[in-house]
């Protein structure tokens, strides 16, 4: 019931919040703060509790619940953690509290409404991660896109209704045709079995005829590239990012693109083993263009906010090249990418965040010399840029170096390109903070430094990802059955 | 006719019997509130009939066949009916008109709807369809000092009358080539292309009361000129009954076989499905907006009717249901917010609902969502129901364009969302002194939107109960 509580806990909370801002306006920052806080003690407990039992053997689940549901369509509530889904709902609860409390100050109309979008879209992002039923999955898939909806187009920026309606046709259209593989697969497999389901489970190791196989992956690898994002369909994000409040913002960078890496990682490649592998060279290719065009494009942004999204557009070109260079370094390397660039990103966007409530601006050309005025946020932005761009010690590097090492022995050639990336990668950050924090100081900016509540996110963001550069191990161990899972094949896969 | 046949036919038999107590009634005096109360009671007492007709053995053929198909919709139509009659209370309360004769009106075209779900020959089909239709004319007319609504009672009339002349001649077609007015008959034959014409006229006929594009082009019209209730019975009952006959019309046919057939119905669900979805992007007013989105979800239907089989016609049962309560709770916010004089219909009367009536606006978000098929709601699990049918049936190209075209159509139902979220313009708030929402109608709203959510969190019971109605198609 634990898994059960996962969800119900952000989405209960949201109601609460929504319902107390009759009382006062600050309830429902509470409410949700509590909630979120809850959610990671809840997630934490199960990291201890896996950590000290003795890991599964391969194909079972660190915690299972499996209840009827609608039994005459072969569906169950069936949910299950791994050590990936751990991972990632860690790094959701935790983002979460960051997403409340970088809010604090910055929403100040209709509190309890933003505050029950927030904690349904936290709801539905964990949902994702623990449903191992693909009518549960998507019913979460298409949960979390609502609320994130209203996030962006009521409480964005300058173009927010342009941007929300661009990132819900996007995400919407391929969510549905998703849809349609997983209906196609479920009748696939009730054709070659007899038995209509669609339980995740059962249907790893579906025969599929290699056309088949194709389509299937390519339907649910257009819901997950579009999430990502892959460079042909990545155009919403540096909109969506833009324009959404800054809670959004650290929501759609930090979770909501993890949802596409995930979907890869757990249904894309052990559901279609054979098209995922022929597709590989493709999609690494596209990874490594990923790679190399966000990283262009961010160096040529003016606007902070849509140059940190152009650098998500790059990082998650290299969960792309991860993912399918499918060798187990490669795997690694993108799980901890997956959650060093949550933890920098998100970071980022709440400091970018914090600079455009003081300032009103986001513009580097209206910025600079912000470091004597604001010594905090210029450290902390500093820090985060080198983060951004793979300084060793950070867990960004650690992430980047072994997809690179991974994808070496699969194709020297595009780690060498992708290599590219990280210089390239180079010149955006120091970039970033020689415009924004130094030159010549303008004296009529006169704004508040970082306060205790700012200080306290942003070391608590610190502290996690020295973790994860210095000390990876543990994040490694949680995540090696998944990766043993995945590039042994199907026995390994389907018990 | 046995007696055993009355026992089959005692829900219509009670609704009948109610318009004859009504009209008595009605020539002792005139009071609303004992005229809603009888309404109630009939509807009340034919639902009861339905377990008693349920156990009759006589289906009393051949006009009509009282399986448990029928009594199933039979059963959706008396509950729709009486939720748009609580809706409509206060809404007839505001106008000058008398009452009592749209009660009389809406219980005659619920008997014609009923008539027509339980058809299964041409003489009843016809019969229930213009019982329905001639009824119709009048309810949309009802506000007959709105010029609006006259025009549109009109404009049905005119065109409800031409479609029915072609389901005629379609029928004395098929009469004069194969010698039977059965549906039965009917399928058993071997087509030619004289029975061809005739099935294709009659499908015209369907076309018009589905409102299918291209044949559509009066509903946006109707919609908007027909008082709120009564075009949500047009957009549920009146398209639902009519759906439901389609699948008992085509139950015997194997669609597959007839490729032009086939061809017909697939082009006319894309046409729909497109049709629908990018007209309804263009509109600033709500009640023509949920008119197109009707035709949309008409179109979905209909790609599940060309599945066709067991599963099929259990998803489409499924998909009416969760239609039937999602557009009366979206037409009954609608109702609500209507007073006498000002129909609540532009975009601008919905601006700043969340702050004024919240409960209100959360019913309207729901009900949108539904229709949008998002998580939650009935209308995401019918969704997902027609897709696993459509699936299971191979009819891959239809479901990418439905896939493709609801997520268009996600883009109007948001943007109402979003305008009822929004700070009110200055004048709407001025001038949006609603009046205060009533008992009965604020009693039926909660209870759609409960029925609402819990379809769409825990559907297996009506999953149950539709199986075994849809699979008792005799």
């Amino acid at each position: 019931m634990i898994l059960a509580w996962l969800i119900l806990v952000p989405a209960i909370a949201g109601v609460l919040a929504w319902a107390a801002e009759r009382w006062s306006r600050a309830w429902p920052r509470w409410v949700a703060l509590a909630g979120t806080i809850v959610d990671l003690v809840l997630a934490v407990r199960l990291w201890i509790a896996a950590w000290s039992a003795a890991a599964p053997p391969p194909g079972h689940w660190l915690v299972e619940l499996n209840l009827p549901w609608i039994d005459a369509l072969g569906i169950r509530f069936h949910l299950g953690l791994d050590g990936l889904s751990l991972l990632l709902v860690l790094l959701t609860a935790f983002l979460g509290i960051m997403a409340v409390a970088c809010s604090w100050t910055e929403i100040q109309d209709r509190i309890g409404l933003f505050h029950l979008h927030l904690m349904w879209v936290l709801a539905g992002i964990i949902g994702v991660f623990l449903s191992l039923d693909l009518f549960l999955f998507y019913f979460f898939w298409e949960m979390m896109l609502v609320p994130m909806y209203f996030l962006i187009g009521m409480w964005g920026h300058e173009r927010r209704i342009y941007a929300a309606v661009k990132f819900f046709i996007f995400t919407q259209i391929s969510g549905l045709l998703m849809l349609v593989a997983i209906v196609a697969l479920s009748v696939v497999h009730g054709r070659a079995t007899g038995v209509y389901t669609f339980d995740y489970v059962q249907l790893l190791g579906t025969p599929l005829s290699p056309t088949t196989g194709w389509w299937l992956m390519l339907g649910f690898f257009g819901a997950f590239a579009v999430k990502l994002p892959v460079v042909p369909v990545h155009t919403w994000l540096p909109d969506a990012h833009t324009e959404a409040p800054t809670a959004g913002s650290v929501v759609l960078a930090s979770l909501l693109l993890k949802t596409g890496a995930y979907g890869l990682l757990r249904f894309v490649l052990p559901l279609f083993r054979d098209a995922a592998a022929s597709f590989a060279p493709v999609a690494i290719g596209l990874g490594v263009v990923g790679v190399l065009y966000g990283s262009v494009l961010a160096f040529g942004q003016t606007d902070l906010k849509r140059l940190v999204a152009y650098t998500s557009v790059s990082h998650m070109g290299f969960v792309l090249i991860g993912v399918f260079a499918g060798t187990a370094l490669a795997l690694q390397g993108a799980i901890l990418q997956i959650l060093c660039h949550g933890l920098s990103t998100g970071a980022l966007f709440i400091l970018v965040g914090a600079l455009q409530e003081r300032t009103h601006t986001r513009d580097i050309n209206e910025l600079g010399g912000l470091w004597p005025i604001v010594p905090r946020m210029g450290g902390m932005t500093m820090f985060f840029a080198l983060g951004a761009m793979g300084l060793p010690g950070l867990g960004n590097f650690v992430a980047e170096f072994l997809v690179l090492i991974g994808t070496y022995q699969v194709s020297p050639t595009a780690a060498a390109l992708a290599s590219i990336g990280l210089i390239i990668s180079t010149l955006y950050a120091l970039w970033m903070i020689q415009a924004a924090f130094q030159g010549r100081s303008r004296e009529t900016i006169r704004i508040r430094d970082l306060g205790a509540r700012e200080m306290a996110m942003t070391a608590a963001l610190v502290v996690a990802l020295v973790w994860l550069g210095v000390y990876p191990q543990p994040v490694i161990d949680a995540a090696v059955p998944v990766v043993a899972t995945l590039t042994t094949g199907p026995q390994g896969a389907a018990r | 006719m046995t007696s055993g046949g009355f026992v089959a036919l005692a829900p219509m038999v009670a609704v009948a019997a109610t318009v004859v107590v009504l009209m008595i009634a009605i020539a002792i005096g005139r009071h609303p509130r004992v005229t809603i109360g009888l309404t109630l009671a009939g509807l009340a007492v034919a639902f009861a009939l339905l377990f008693a007709a349920g156990g009759s053995p006589d289906r009393a053929a051949p006009l009509l066949v009282v399986d448990e198909y029928a009594l199933f919709y039979t059963g959706l139509i008396l509950a729709a009916t009486a939720a748009i009659a609580l809706l409509s209370i206060r809404y007839l309360d505001e106008r000058p008109e008398p009452h009592d004769e749209y009660y009389l009106l809406l219980l005659l075209a619920a008997l014609g709807s009923i008539v027509l779900v339980s058809a299964a020959h041409f003489v009843s089909f016809f019969l229930g369809l213009e019982l329905l239709s001639v009824s119709l004319y009048g309810l949309i007319a009802y506000p007959r000092t709105r010029e609006q609504a006259v025009e549109a009672g009109v404009k049905y009339l005119v065109l409800a009358a031409a479609s029915a002349a072609f389901l005629l001649f379609g029928m004395a077609l098929v009469y004069a080539e194969l010698g039977t007015m059965t549906f039965a008959g009917l399928a058993a034959s071997a087509p030619d292309r004289v029975v061809l014409a005739g099935v294709g006229l009659i499908v015209v006929g369907f076309g018009f009361k589905l409102a299918l594009v291209p044949f559509h082009l009066w509903t946006p019209d109707v919609y908007e000129g027909a008082p709120a209730p009564v075009a949500a019975f047009l957009a549920t009952v009146s398209k639902g009954a009519m759906l439901a006959l389609l699948l008992r019309f085509f139950a015997g046919i194997d669609l597959r076989a007839h490729h032009a057939l086939f061809l017909v119905f697939a082009l006319l669900s894309i046409a729909s499905m497109v049709g629908g979805n990018l007209l309804a992007l263009l509109q600033l007013n709500v009640k023509r907006l949920l008119a197109y989105s009707s035709i949309a979800h008409l179109g979905y239907l209909l790609v599940a009717f060309l599945a066709s089989g067991a599963m099929a016609a259990t998803a489409v049962a499924f998909y009416l249901v969760a239609y039937f309560v999602t557009m009366i709770g979206a037409f009954g916010v609608v109702t609500v917010l209507s007073s006498g004089e000002h129909e609540a219909e532009t975009l601008d009367d919905y601006r700043g609902l969340l702050g004024r009536r919240p409960w209100l606006a959360t019913v309207f978000s729901a009900t949108l969502l539904s229709l949008a098929g998002i998580p939650l709601t009935a209308g995401f699990v019918g969704k997902f129901y027609l897709t696993v049918a459509a699936g299971g049936a191979a009819l891959w190209w239809l479901l990418v364009v439905m896939m493709v075209t609801s997520g268009i159509g996600l883009f109007y139902y948001l943007r109402v969302i979003v305008a009822m979220c929004l700070q009110p313009a200055g004048e709407a708030a001025a001038g949006a002194a609603a009046p205060r929402l009533p008992l009965a109608a604020g009693l039926t709203l909660a209870a759609l939107t409960v029925l609402l959510v819990w379809f769409g969190v825990y559907p297996a019971p009506l999953i149950a109960l539709i199986r075994s109605a849809v699979t008792g198609m005799a």
